[in-house]
């Protein structure tokens, strides 16, 4: 075995492969990234409307709850599977990346915004009914006073969900979509040792994912302030499904 | 577009797809609970443990937590025969899932144990408690509170995440409705009915779990 | 209940705990809904359901907490100034003036910048008075203001609401500080149950109640 990888390392690394890998995972990271960031609007957009009160949004609510709910509970993959084919079935001009990317926005919304209410809950009621007595209005409160305590308590895990979602982004090689899990399909299926491979392939998500992972740890611990320090226990360990591990997939 | 559902063909295979619910189920089990040994010698190791072991530990969870589960099996399928090692799709997978599962548990455990406060054992000796008695009754049931919501969700996450045994031509939920479909060319409604299933799966281990933390450790479990 | 104030008036509601003082104010605020009875300003009836006439009658009052609930990712001369810039739409430069000579009235003058968790709990109150203060209310409501604080720090915060009594502030003070209440009260309303008992002058109230409840009620409490 080892024979095999000393042999084929000078023909795999070589200049092209590495530009290709590179490439692939900028793709990786592309979809983690404008998954994120699009789960983090949407995600905002559905804690915002989720914190309403009035009886005439109650509808809206349901909806946006059913929505999380379900989104949580299903499987990336199968997902993968019922937004690619329900696309196709409309139309066949969307590229397999596109479809992915919309996979994962849909995925990523539900769990920021999880972890967005989780944020907003941690921040005391009277901070609200203090705002409400002055006057502000929804936004207001929500942009001016909710939002800059409760940001502490959401990027922490908010990091940690983009880790994850890095390598749940794996799963999307099995579409045929050309990101760093795909391109170990693809040496391997012109012969280079899987050992070899799959190796580099490991390491080059190991190089996406780890600075993140630190980066998120040093966060929890910088942003730690006595009061929100207790509002990140109850973001990660506390009741419900809002924690550290978020109940998704695993890719 | 003129696309009419026809869930009929899906609906004949229930008993199929159900039993490869049960598989899942098992993939998830034995991820969990081999995971959950690892975890928690791990999480003593990291504590305990002298240099050597708390670093070995360390390498151990932060690769497997910051590298897919997809590609380590993967690795684990196609590179492992090369070095003479055979594994049939089944063990690849659990293996793979039981090493990452063991590795997030190893962090869930010891933050945990972590928890127990130092208050919390003296007043116990100030009671008059014997070390068997302290564990049982004060050191156990408050690390069940602190990690019983964590872990519980862990489940879940490793149920959805054994979906991925289907890549591997494990016959699962996923696998089997894969399995269908090439049959049937019904794909929106076959994965459709596996995505209800998966979300009545999730729920039921949600209620379950819920049910058996309030039962056993007074856990207030929020299921939603 | 029935109570008609007039402009200039200091009333003070006392009762146990649990009468409905607080609650009264908060409903006056439109934090909770009434269930019944009405809320006239200035002969006009206010509709709670309609947010214009919500946010106008606001406009005209202003509430302090008994937890002072100053804004958190502010500091000190923000919270004071925020309301009145961004929802008065006032020009900054007029309302910071302001704001400070506020601050120096309550005797902050040096704390402009300094955020709420670190200051004392007598000195947050103080800010909150400030900043319900720079709202520029007809009608000033203070809820418990004192209950949360520490002895030493009451002293600070009563002398503060004394001198704005006597400019001519309206205001409705719910407090547990007797000998306050009989000191700047022109009016004193004791409560029990949700239910107005007895209203009468400090000297009335605490000289010769009327009510058996009342004199049951200040007999215990000024026994202390």
């Amino acid at each position: 075995m080892w024979d095999r990888i000393v042999q084929e390392a000078p023909d795999f690394f070589t200049y092209y492969n590495a530009i290709f890998v590179l490439q692939a995972m900028g793709r990786t990271l592309a979809l983690t990234v404008i998954g994120c960031v699009a789960g983090f609007i949407f995600g905002f957009a559905i804690a915002a409307i989720r914190s309403t009160r009035a009886r005439a949004l109650l509808p809206l609510r349901l909806l946006v709850t059913v929505y999380v709910e379900i989104f949580r509970r299903i499987p990336f993959l199968v997902i993968l599977f019922i937004v690619m084919f329900g696309i196709q079935a409309v139309s066949r001009g969307i590229s397999l990346f596109a479809i992915a990317l919309i996979s994962i926005c849909m995925v990523s919304t539900a769990f920021m915004s999880e972890i967005i209410r989780a944020g907003m809950e941690s921040v005391p009621k009277m901070q609200r009914e203090a705002a409400e007595a002055m006057n502000f209005g929804f936004m207001r409160t929500l942009l001016l006073v909710i939002l800059p305590q409760a940001w502490k308590v959401i990027l922490p895990p908010g990091f940690a969900f983009m880790v994850m979602f890095i390598k749940d982004t794996a799963l999307v090689s099995q579409m045929g979509v050309v990101e760093l899990a795909f391109t170990g399909k693809m040496f391997v299926g012109r012969g280079f040792s899987p050992f070899l491979v799959y190796g580099t392939v490991l390491a080059g998500y190991f190089v996406m994912s780890y600075p993140l992972s630190r980066l998120g740890a040093y966060l929890e611990n910088r942003l730690a302030t006595s009061r929100s320090r207790e509002s990140i226990q109850r973001v990660w360990t506390g009741p419900g499904p809002v924690q550290s591990e978020p109940v998704g997939e695993q890719g | 577009m003129n696309y009419t559902f026809q869930f009929g063909v899906v609906f004949a295979q229930l008993p199929y797809l159900l039993g490869g619910a049960l598989l899942t189920l098992e993939v998830a089990f034995l991820s969990f609970w081999l995971g959950a040994v690892i975890g928690l010698f791990g999480a003593l190791g990291k504590m305990y443990g002298g240099r050597v072991i708390r670093w070995l530990i360390n390498a151990y969870v932060v690769f497997f937590t910051n590298t897919p589960a997809l590609v380590q099996i993967f690795f684990l399928f196609y590179a492992l025969p090369d070095a003479g090692i055979l594994l049939t799709p089944m063990t690849a997978v659990v293996i793979g899932m039981t090493l990452n599962s063991g590795a997030y548990l190893t962090d869930i455990l010891r933050a945990g144990i972590l928890s127990v406060r130092r208050e919390e054992i003296e007043t116990a000796q100030v009671l008059g408690m014997s070390g068997p008695q302290m564990v049982r009754f004060v050191i156990l049931p408050h690390i069940a509170k602190t990690i019983y919501a964590p872990l519980s969700n862990f489940f879940i996450w490793l149920v959805l995440g054994s979906s991925m045994a289907a890549i591997f031509g494990v016959e699962e939920l996923t696998g089997r409705a894969i399995n269908i479909s090439t049959q049937n060319l019904r794909t929106i409604e076959t994965f459709s009915v596996i995505a209800v299933i998966y979300i009545a799966l999730t729920f039921i281990a949600s209620i379950a779990l819920a049910l058996v933390g309030r039962w056993a450790f007074r856990v207030r479990a929020r299921i939603f | 209940m029935n109570l008609s104030v007039n402009k200039g008036e200091v009333i003070s509601l006392i009762g146990p705990s649990g009468s409905g003082k607080s609650t009264f104010l908060r409903v006056l605020m439109g934090l909770l809904p009434p269930t019944a009875g009405e809320v006239r300003i200035d002969g006009g009836a206010i509709d709670y359901r309609s947010r214009p006439q919500l946010r106008a009658m606001r406009d005209r009052m202003a509430i302090v907490f008994q937890q002072y609930n100053l804004f958190q990712n502010m500091d000190v001369l923000r919270n004071v100034t925020i309301a009145p810039i961004k929802i008065k739409k006032r020009p900054r430069a007029d309302v910071e003036r302001e704001a400070t000579a506020l601050l120096l009235k309550v005797g902050l003058a040096e704390k402009h910048h300094a955020y709420p968790d670190e200051l004392s709990g007598g000195q947050q109150q103080r800010v909150a008075i400030a900043r319900a203060l720079a709202l520029k209310p007809e009608i000033l409501l203070l809820d418990e203001v004192t209950a949360a604080l520490d002895p030493e720090l009451v002293t600070e915060v009563l002398d503060t609401i004394r001198s704005l009594a006597s400019e001519g502030i309206t205001m409705l003070i719910v407090s547990h500080e007797m000998a306050f209440v009989r000191e700047v009260s022109t009016r004193v309303v004791m409560m029990d149950k949700g239910q107005v008992v007895e209203i009468g002058s400090p000297a009335e109230i605490f000289g010769s109640p009327k009510e058996a409840r009342t004199r049951e009620f200040v007999g215990k409490i000024l026994r202390h």
